[in-house]
C-alpha cells in the first residue's frame, strides 16, 4: 500500500488548516452559504436533506485496518454509528455536524487519509479495479498509476475549476471490473508489442442525464507520457468545455459536439508541446511508487485446499458462499473474497461501526491487512488463502456479513435517493430492499445467476441504472414516483447503455415488474450457463417488453 | 480596488480606456484583445507600454507573435469559479515565454489567491474588501506543498525524491 512520507503528511494537514480556516469564516458569517458552498464541495461537505454529508476518498478503493478501524471511529462518534460505501469507491457519513468537520479531518490525516476532491467541479478520486494486484488476469497493476494520477490532480491549480466534476478510472486487465468506458478518462494498463508498458485512452464516458460510452483517442500511450497526455486532456477541456449551461457541461458533451476526431487532435496538439518535459514520469520514480504496491509475501502453497473442499462438501452455506463470493487469485492457494454490503432488507452499501471493527480484524488476521472497496458497493479481501476461507466466512457471519450474493440479484446497487438526496425525484434504497425481500431465497438467487441490478433516484443517474443489466430510474410526475426500467445495460469491457422498454411503473407495481423481466429471462435462457445479459443481448428488448406490457394491453 | 503585485500593494500605472474612448496620449495602456488588434499597427509607434485584456473565453489565437511587445495581459475572471484563466496564465507563461505581467482581475478571492500565483499570475487586481485585508495583514491560510509543476517554476523549490513535487514559499 502506499505509505505518506513527510511531504504527503505536510500536505494534507496544511489542507485541514486551509479548511478550518474556511469551516470558521463560515461559521462567523463572514462567508455566505453561497461564497461557502464551493468551498466546501472541494473538500466532500454536501448538505443534504437533513444534515451535512462529508465524503471521505478512499484512493483506488484501498485501506488498511488501522484506517478501517478510523472510519469506524468516525462512524461512532460524529455519526449515528454507520457509514455509507460509494460506488466511487468512497464513504460517506451522512449525519455530521460541520463545526466538528476539521477535527474529523485531522483524524484522518492521523491515518493518511483526506476528503479532498471528492466533491466539485475538479478531478475526483480516482477509481481501480478493486481485485488489483489481485486478480488472476491483470496485465499490471493498475494502482501505481491511481496513485501518480492522484498525487498529480491534488489542488492542482490549474483544475480546480472546471467546467464540470472529472473523473479518472483506470484497469489493469483486459476485463473491466472498473467501468472505464463510463468515465470521463478511462486508462487500460496495457502493453504494447515490446513488451513496454502504457495505457489505452478513453475519453468522454458518462452517465447523469446523457448516457455516453467513453471513445477510444489512444490505441497506446507510453507509460511515461501519463500525465502530460492527462494534462493535455484536461487543459482542452478546461478551456473549451461549455460553461453555460451545467446539463452540457461533461467532457463527454465536448467530445460529442466537437466530434471524436477532431477532439482527440485537439488533445494531442495540446500533449506534442506538453510532452517531454517536467510532467515525464521517469521509469525509477514509477517503479518507486511501484514498490509501495509490491505484492505481500504470499507463501508457495499447492492450488488446492483440503480444508476448502471439506468445508464445501460439509457445509451447503458455506459452499454457496463459495461459489459466489470467491474469486481466482493470482498466487497458487490463495483467493479473493467479496464481503458482501446487500444483506436482505438493507440499504445497499451500508456498514456498521462494528461491522468496520470485525472485516479489518479479519483483514489484519487473513488478508495481509488489506481491505478494497468496490464500485458495487461491497468490501473486498483481496489476499486470503483457500485454507482460511472456511475461517474468514465464520467471522464475516458473526458480523452478518456473509451473505452468498456477490454478483447475484441482490447484490443491486442503490443511490441514496430520497431518503437522503436533495436532487431526488424518488426513492431507491426502499426499492433495493424491497427487491432484496423478494428475491430472498438464496436457491432462487443462484438459479438466477449472474445479474446486476442498478437503481438511481434522479436522471444524474448515481446509482449507474444506465449500465445496469436492469436498470431502475426513479422518476415524479404530479406528486407520485414511478420507476422506468432500462434493460441490456452493461459497464464492462462490452460497455453498453440499457434500453428503456417501455412506460414506468409505480412504487407499488416496480417489484412485481422486476420479477416479470426475471421468469421472462428464466423462461427463454438456452441453459443455466446463459446469464441475464448473454440472453438479453441475444434475443433484444421484445420479448421482455410482451410480458412486462401485455397483460396491460 | 487594490493591485497586490509581487508580494505588496502597489500603485497602478495602467490605463484601461474603453473600447470607445480615445487613447490618452501618454502612459501604459491596456486594450480588448479586439481593440488591440485592430489598431495593432497604430499602437507599434507607442512608446508607451501596451497591454492586453482578456476575459474568459477569449484564446490567444492572434496576439501570439505580438506578445514579445506586450508588457501586460490581464485575464478576467467574470467568476471565481470560472477556471478558464488558470489555462490562458499558464499558456502565456509555459507555451509563450511571456514575460510581462500577468494580471488576475474580476472575482479574485483569498481562496484561490495561492492557486492564481501558481499558475502564473503576478499581479491580482482585487476589491473584495476581506481578500484585501487578509492580504494586507498576510493572513492567507494556503496549502504550500504541491504535486505538481506549474507555473511558478522561479519561485518554488523541489524537494527530493519524486520529480513532481514543489515547494512555495509563504504568502508575503
Ligand atoms: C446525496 C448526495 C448526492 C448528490 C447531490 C449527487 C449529485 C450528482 C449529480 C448532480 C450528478 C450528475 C452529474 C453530471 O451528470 O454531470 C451525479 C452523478 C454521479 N454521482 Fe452523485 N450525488 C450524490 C450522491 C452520490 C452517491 C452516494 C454516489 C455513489 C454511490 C454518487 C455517485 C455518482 C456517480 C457514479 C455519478 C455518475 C455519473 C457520472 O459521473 O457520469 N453520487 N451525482
Ligand atoms: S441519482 Fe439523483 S437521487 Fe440518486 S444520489 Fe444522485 S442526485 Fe441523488
Amino acid at each position: 500500500m502506499y505509505r505518506y512520507d513527510e511531504f504527503d503528511q505536510t500536505f494534507v494537514q496544511e489542507r485541514v488548516a486551509e479548511f478550518r480556516d474556511q469551516v470558521a469564516r463560515r461559521l462567523s458569517g463572514e462567508l455566505t452559504e453561497d461564497q461557502f458552498k464551493p468551498l466546501r464541495l472541494m473538500n466532500g461537505v454536501y448538505l443534504q436533506l437533513h444534515a451535512y454529508m462529508l465524503r471521505i476518498a478512499i484512493p483506488y478503493g484501498t485501506l488498511s485496518s488501522r484506517q478501517l478501524r478510523l472510519l469506524a471511529s468516525i462512524a461512532r462518534d460524529h455519526d449515528k454509528g454507520y457509514g455509507h460505501f460509494t460506488t466511487r469507491q468512497n464513504l460517506q457519513f451522512n449525519w455530521i455536524a460541520l463545526r466538528e468537520v476539521p477535527d474529523i479531518l485531522d483524524k484522518l490525516a492521523s491515518v493518511e487519509m483526506h476528503a479532498i476532491q471528492t466533491s466539485g467541479n475538479c478531478i475526483r478520486n480516482v477509481t481501480a479495479d478493486h481485485f488489483a494486484g489481485a486478480a488472476a488476469d491483470e496485465v499490471a497493476d493498475p494502482r501505481p498509476y491511481a496513485e501518480i494520477l492522484r498525487q498529480w490532480s491534488s489542488l492542482h491549480p490549474e483544475f480546480t475549476f472546471l467546467p464540470r466534476k472529472f473523473k479518472l478510472a483506470v484497469t489493469g486487465a483486459a476485463h473491466d471490473r472498473a467501468a472505464i468506458q463510463t468515465h470521463d478518462i478511462g486508462l487500460q494498463v496495457k502493453r504494447d508489442e515490446t513488451g513496454a508498458l502504457g495505457f489505452a485512452v478513453f475519453v468522454g464516458g458518462g452517465q447523469g442525464r446523457t448516457p455516453m460510452v467513453a471513445k477510444q483517442i489512444r490505441d497506446f500511450l507510453p507509460e511515461e507520457d501519463l500525465l502530460a497526455y492527462c494534462e493535455a486532456v484536461l487543459r482542452v477541456y478546461n478551456l473549451e468545455g461549455r460553461r453555460d449551461n451545467k446539463y452540457k457541461a461533461r467532457i463527454k458533451i465536448l467530445v460529442h459536439e466537437t466530434g471524436e476526431q477532431a477532439f482527440a487532435q485537439a488533445v494531442e496538439a495540446e500533449f506534442a508541446a506538453l510532452k517531454g518535459k517536467t510532467l515525464t514520469l521517469p521509469a525509477d520514480e514509477v517503479d518507486r511508487i511501484g514498490a509501495y504496491f509490491a505484492s505481500p509475501a504470499f507463501a508457495s502453497l499447492p492450488g488446492r485446499s483440503d480444508v476448502l473442499d471439506r468445508a464445501v462438501a460439509n457445509d451447503p452455506d458455506f459452499a454457496r458462499f463459495a461459489s459466489r463470493n470467491l474469486h481466482p487469485h493470482k498466487a497458487t492457494g490463495y483467493g479473493i473474497v467479496t464481503v458482501s454490503l446487500k444483506p436482505v432488507g438493507t440499504p445497499p452499501g451500508d456498514a456498521t461501526a462494528a461491522q468496520m471493527d470485525a472485516v479489518a480484524d479479519i483483514a489484519a488476521h487473513y488478508s495481509f491487512d488489506e481491505i478494497r472497496v468496490s464500485h458495487e458497493q461491497n468490501l473486498v479481501l483481496p489476499h486470503v488463502r483457500l485454507d482460511d476461507v472456511p475461517a474468514v466466512f465464520a467471522a464475516l457471519r458473526n458480523a452478518g456479513l456473509a451473505t452468498p450474493n456477490a454478483g447475484l440479484v441482490t447484490d443491486i446497487i442503490s443511490c441514496p435517493g430520497l431518503d437522503y438526496c436533495a436532487l431526488a425525484t424518488a426513492r431507491s434504497i426502499p426499492i433495493a430492499e424491497r427487491l432484496t425481500e423478494r428475491f430472498a431465497d438464496l436457491d432462487r438467487q443462484h438459479d438466477i445467476g449472474d445479474l446486476k441490478i442498478k437503481i438511481s433516484g434522479c436522471i444524474n443517474a448515481c446509482g449507474h441504472h444506465h449500465v445496469g443489466h436492469i436498470g431502475i430510474l426513479g422518476l415524479e410526475r404530479r406528486g407520485e414516483e414511478f420507476y422506468q426500467i432500462t434493460l441490456g445495460g452493461s459497464g464492462d469491457e462490452i460497455c453498453t447503455i440499457g434500453e428503456i422498454v417501455g412506460r414506468g411503473f409505480s412504487s407499488g407495481e416496480i417489484v412485481d415488474a422486476v420479477e416479470t423481466v426475471i421468469d421472462t429471462y428464466l423462461g427463454l435462457r438456452t441453459s443455466p450457463q446463459e446469464n441475464f445479459l448473454a440472453a438479453y443481448r441475444r434475443v433484444g428488448e421484445a420479448p421482455f417488453r410482451e410480458a412486462l406490457y401485455a397483460a396491460a394491453g | 480596488m487594490a493591485l497586490y503585485r509581487n508580494g505588496t500593494f502597489v500603485t497602478d500605472a495602467w490605463s484601461f480606456p474603453p473600447d470607445n474612448a480615445p487613447l490618452p496620449a501618454a502612459g501604459a495602456v491596456a486594450l480588448t484583445k479586439a481593440r488591440f488588434l485592430a489598431e495593432r499597427d497604430a499602437l507599434r509607434d507607442r512608446t508607451a507600454p501596451v497591454g492586453v485584456v482578456l476575459v474568459a473565453g477569449d484564446t490567444l489565437d492572434g496576439l501570439v507573435d505580438d506578445l514579445p511587445n506586450l508588457a501586460l495581459v490581464a485575464i478576467r475572471f467574470p467568476k471565481y469559479s470560472d477556471g478558464r484563466p488558470y489555462s490562458l496564465a499558464r499558456l502565456l507563461r509555459d507555451r509563450h515565454g511571456f514575460a510581462g505581467e500577468v494580471r488576475a482581475t474580476g472575482d479574485v478571492l483569498r481562496d484561490q489567491v495561492a492557486l492564481m500565483l501558481r499558475a502564473g499570475f503576478d499581479a491580482l487586481e482585487v476589491t473584495h474588501p476581506g481578500t484585501i485585508a487578509a492580504l494586507r495583514q498576510n493572513n492567507i491560510v494556503a496549502v504550500r506543498h504541491h504535486y505538481q509543476p506549474a507555473s511558478a517554476e522561479a519561485s518554488e523549490t523541489r524537494p527530493g525524491p519524486r520529480p513532481w513535487r514543489r515547494v512555495s514559499a509563504a504568502l508575503s
